[in-house]
């Protein structure tokens, strides 16, 4: 178990190290490097940078050297928590995207485990009761939430929430809470907005893991070992969970890895319709405006993010099913 | 039927001849069982997943779906819309889609339909227009009128339009599916957006087929450590979300490039993501045949490795990868939607159905105009079309099994 972890560390390690080489080309990507058009945009609101200030900043960038160089300065920068300059906000990166990677963690986390709670009994139901009516109705759900791109069923929400409920459903907290310290009433503020959000980023990726739990619930409920169980008297509900369940989980988990990229990018689109304080409005200004350092340290942390989940829940197959740490 | 006999044209001499005898039309359920039999001995692999893909209901449903999407919005916009997509007008701004009615105004019944005439008014309070339904005055829509001229299939200049409204209506426009903050036809938007919508997809899967064959081939076919680095970077690309990739390379595009090249560039980029899905998927289909008897013949025999590859494998999998190919061009579809909806994809004049729904980006207009958010329907059907098609595909493309 524990070369099994740590070889998928090294592996989890090598994949961040290439995620901040493909972040660091996005920072470059804009033609002219950045500072020139620091300077620019500070001369257009009519504040001048000192020349000798500019040369400073030349020099801790590393420009005008060689291109590795400038990336080892950036890394060594991230490493120690030194995202660079945000332009647009005249701000360090840093002091802007903490609290708002914190709230797309927390939303992308319980939209897992919303997922998880309901992908799971609807796939055993729809495998044990194949073919039924309800079976009928979840397949055609899911289909639905896989054509239904994520933005629009935000908007529909949105608009059903304003001409039947008048009230805005956006964002995560009531105008009166925005700004208030965190407080057990700002919490419970917070659920009653989380759900809109869970529920449009969960409809897609459910539909996809519903459908993996009934087809390996399929492969597992005909199995000699169950009709066994049977036969010794199990009643049904208790046979189901104890064993078929169990095993169908294994195959399930290892499909979470292909599934959290796809929810993450979920995330992000849907915050922007709801107005959530996520990175994902900040990632799209940032990008319009061409604030390149704010944006490749989005990307970079999200995907690092994305990474260190795929690793848990490789951790979490290996520990569940020990035929996976043999590989 | 139709498509059934072209299918037959399209089969060589070969296999025309193992088909000889029967002139009945395959798949004709009223012929006694042994005939059926013999059919099914004698069938073409061709003529059985043809009759396999057609027991799949809903998937030749969404095929005729399709295809006329394809040949409303793609070929013949220009006729079918009644309007130039950027003409604007600016007494009609955000007008309601108008009711079809086959009802006059005095209450007669009437086989050609028509619309009842549209009034604005100011709501005193908040100065907004709103529009109001005048039920005593009805117009029949005319057919085949004569409007903007235009060039059908870019040959033959004409100027007559599927339908319109005629001269009794003093000029109002007909707005079936309402109009958006200049007065334009969402009608007309929808189908001319069709042409990019419907358009990207194919072309950007055709470039990840090139990738996923290419590098999907060259990994299955050669193994060892080509394998493995391709297989690496497969992985890294599925590991991170694409969405923020996809964003930062097309905010990257320079934004003096004409809308030709950025119509590529979007292009390119999500190919470039998206090609990992069926380059697995031909590695998978090569690791089986390598060891194939086939193949060992053929290699055998003295042929180079690329008439290998393109004449006895590529063939024997060809169908699984078609089927694939249509699963994957809704992933497209709904990014490129996603991309130019957040105002990083295609931008206007360009009209793509993404590129319409930015309009509906924002709470006022979807509680004031929802009917601004109709082409994301086109997109869901487009999408849930191509899922049931790819799903009958996939189904048909292996007919030996049961």
């Amino acid at each position: 178990m524990l070369q099994f972890i740590i070889r998928r560390l090294i592996y989890a390690v090598a994949t961040m190290f290439a995620i901040s080489v493909v972040s660091f080309v996005i920072i470059q990507l804009p033609p002219g490097d950045f500072l020139t058009s620091y300077a620019a945009s500070l001369a257009q609101q009519g504040d001048a940078i000192a020349p000798e200030q500019l040369e400073a900043l030349r020099e801790a960038y590393g420009l005008g050297q060689p291109i590795y160089i400038q990336y080892l300065k950036w890394i060594s920068g991230v490493l120690r928590g030194d995202f660079g300059q945000s332009m647009e906000w005249r701000a360090p990166v840093s002091s802007l995207i903490w609290d708002r990677m914190g709230f797309t963690v927390m939303i992308s986390a319980s939209t897992i485990l919303f997922v998880w709670a309901f992908a799971i009994p609807v796939g055993v139901y729809s495998a044990t009761k194949q073919y039924s009516i309800g079976d009928y109705f979840f397949t055609f759900l899911g289909f639905l939430g896989l054509a239904i791109p994520n933005f629009m069923l935000a908007l529909v929400l949105m608009w059903i929430g304003f001409s039947v409920f008048g009230q805005n459903v956006g964002g995560l907290f009531s105008p009166e809470f925005e700004n208030a310290p965190w407080s057990l009433a700002k919490f419970l503020d917070m659920l009653s907005h989380l759900w809109i959000p869970l529920l449009v980023i969960g409809t897609a990726g459910t539909a996809g893991l519903i459908r993996t739990m009934r087809a390996n619930m399929l492969d597992e409920i005909n199995q000699p070992y169950v009709e066994t169980a049977r036969a010794k008297g199990l009643k049904e509900g208790r046979l189901i969970w104890k064993y078929p369940v169990r095993v169908a989980l294994n195959p399930f988990v290892s499909t979470v890895g292909y599934a959290l990229p796809e929810l993450v990018s979920g995330v992000i689109i849907v915050a922007v319709v709801l107005n959530l304080p996520t990175v994902g409005p900040l990632l799209l200004r940032s990008l319009l405006s061409q604030d390149m350092f704010l944006a490749g340290a989005i990307v970079l942390l999200i995907s690092i993010m994305t990474v260190i989940g795929t690793l848990l829940s490789d951790i979490l197959l290996a520990w569940l099913d020990p035929r996976i740490r043999l590989d | 039927m139709d498509m059934n006999s072209s299918l037959q044209k399209g089969q060589t001499a070969r296999q025309a001849d193992e088909q000889a005898g029967p002139q009945e039309l395959p798949g004709d359920y009223s012929i006694d069982e042994t005939t059926i039999e013999e059919k099914i001995s004698i069938a073409t692999p061709r003529q059985l997943m043809w009759w396999k893909f057609r027991k799949h209901r809903v998937a030749v449903a969404s095929l005729f779906v399709l295809a006329v999407f394809y040949v409303v919005g793609f070929i013949g916009a220009e006729f079918f819309s009644p309007y130039d997509p950027n003409a604007f007008s600016a007494a009609y701004k955000f007008v309601p889609p108008m009711g079809i009615s086959f009802i006059d105004a005095e209450g007669n019944f009437s086989l050609n339909p028509g619309v009842f005439r549209v009034e604005s008014e100011r709501d005193p309070n908040t100065l907004r227009e709103i529009w109001t339904t005048d039920y005593s005055t009805w117009y029949p829509i005319h057919f085949f009128v004569e409007g903007v001229p235009y060039k059908l299939f870019g040959l033959f200049e004409t100027n007559i339009h599927l339908f319109g409204l005629g001269e009794e209506a003093e000029g109002m426009p007909i707005f079936l599916l309402g109009s958006d903050r200049l007065g334009r036809d969402m009608v007309s938007r929808v189908l001319y957006g069709a042409r990019i919508s419907l358009s990207i997809g194919l072309v950007s899967v055709f470039l990840s087929l090139f990738l996923g064959i290419l590098l999907g081939g060259v990994s299955g076919y050669y193994g060892g450590w080509i394998d493995n680095v391709i297989q690496r970077v497969i992985e890294f690309i599925r590991s991170i979300p694409s969405l923020p990739l996809w964003m930062a390379l097309s905010a990257a595009l320079p934004p003096e490039w004409p809308q030709e090249m950025r119509y590529f560039g979007i292009t390119i980029i999500l190919s470039v993501i998206g090609w990992t899905g069926l380059g697995r998927q031909v590695r998978g289909r090569f690791l089986a045949l390598r060891n194939e008897d086939f193949v060992l013949a053929a290699r055998l025999g003295g042929a180079r490795d690329m008439r290998i590859i393109l004449r006895h494998m590529v063939p024997s999998f060809m169908s699984h990868i078609i089927a694939s190919l249509t699963l994957s061009i809704p992933g497209v579809i709904l990014a490129e939607t996603a991309l130019s909806f957040l105002g990083l994809g295609l931008r206007q004049p360009v009209i793509s159905w993404g590129v319409l729904l930015q309009e509906a980006q924002n709470i006022r207009t979807v509680a004031l105009s929802p009917w601004l958010m109709l082409p994301g329907l086109a997109v869901v059907i487009t999408v849930l079309a191509f899922n049931f098609l790819g799903d009958g595909l996939r189904d048909a493309a292996d007919p030996f099994s049961r």
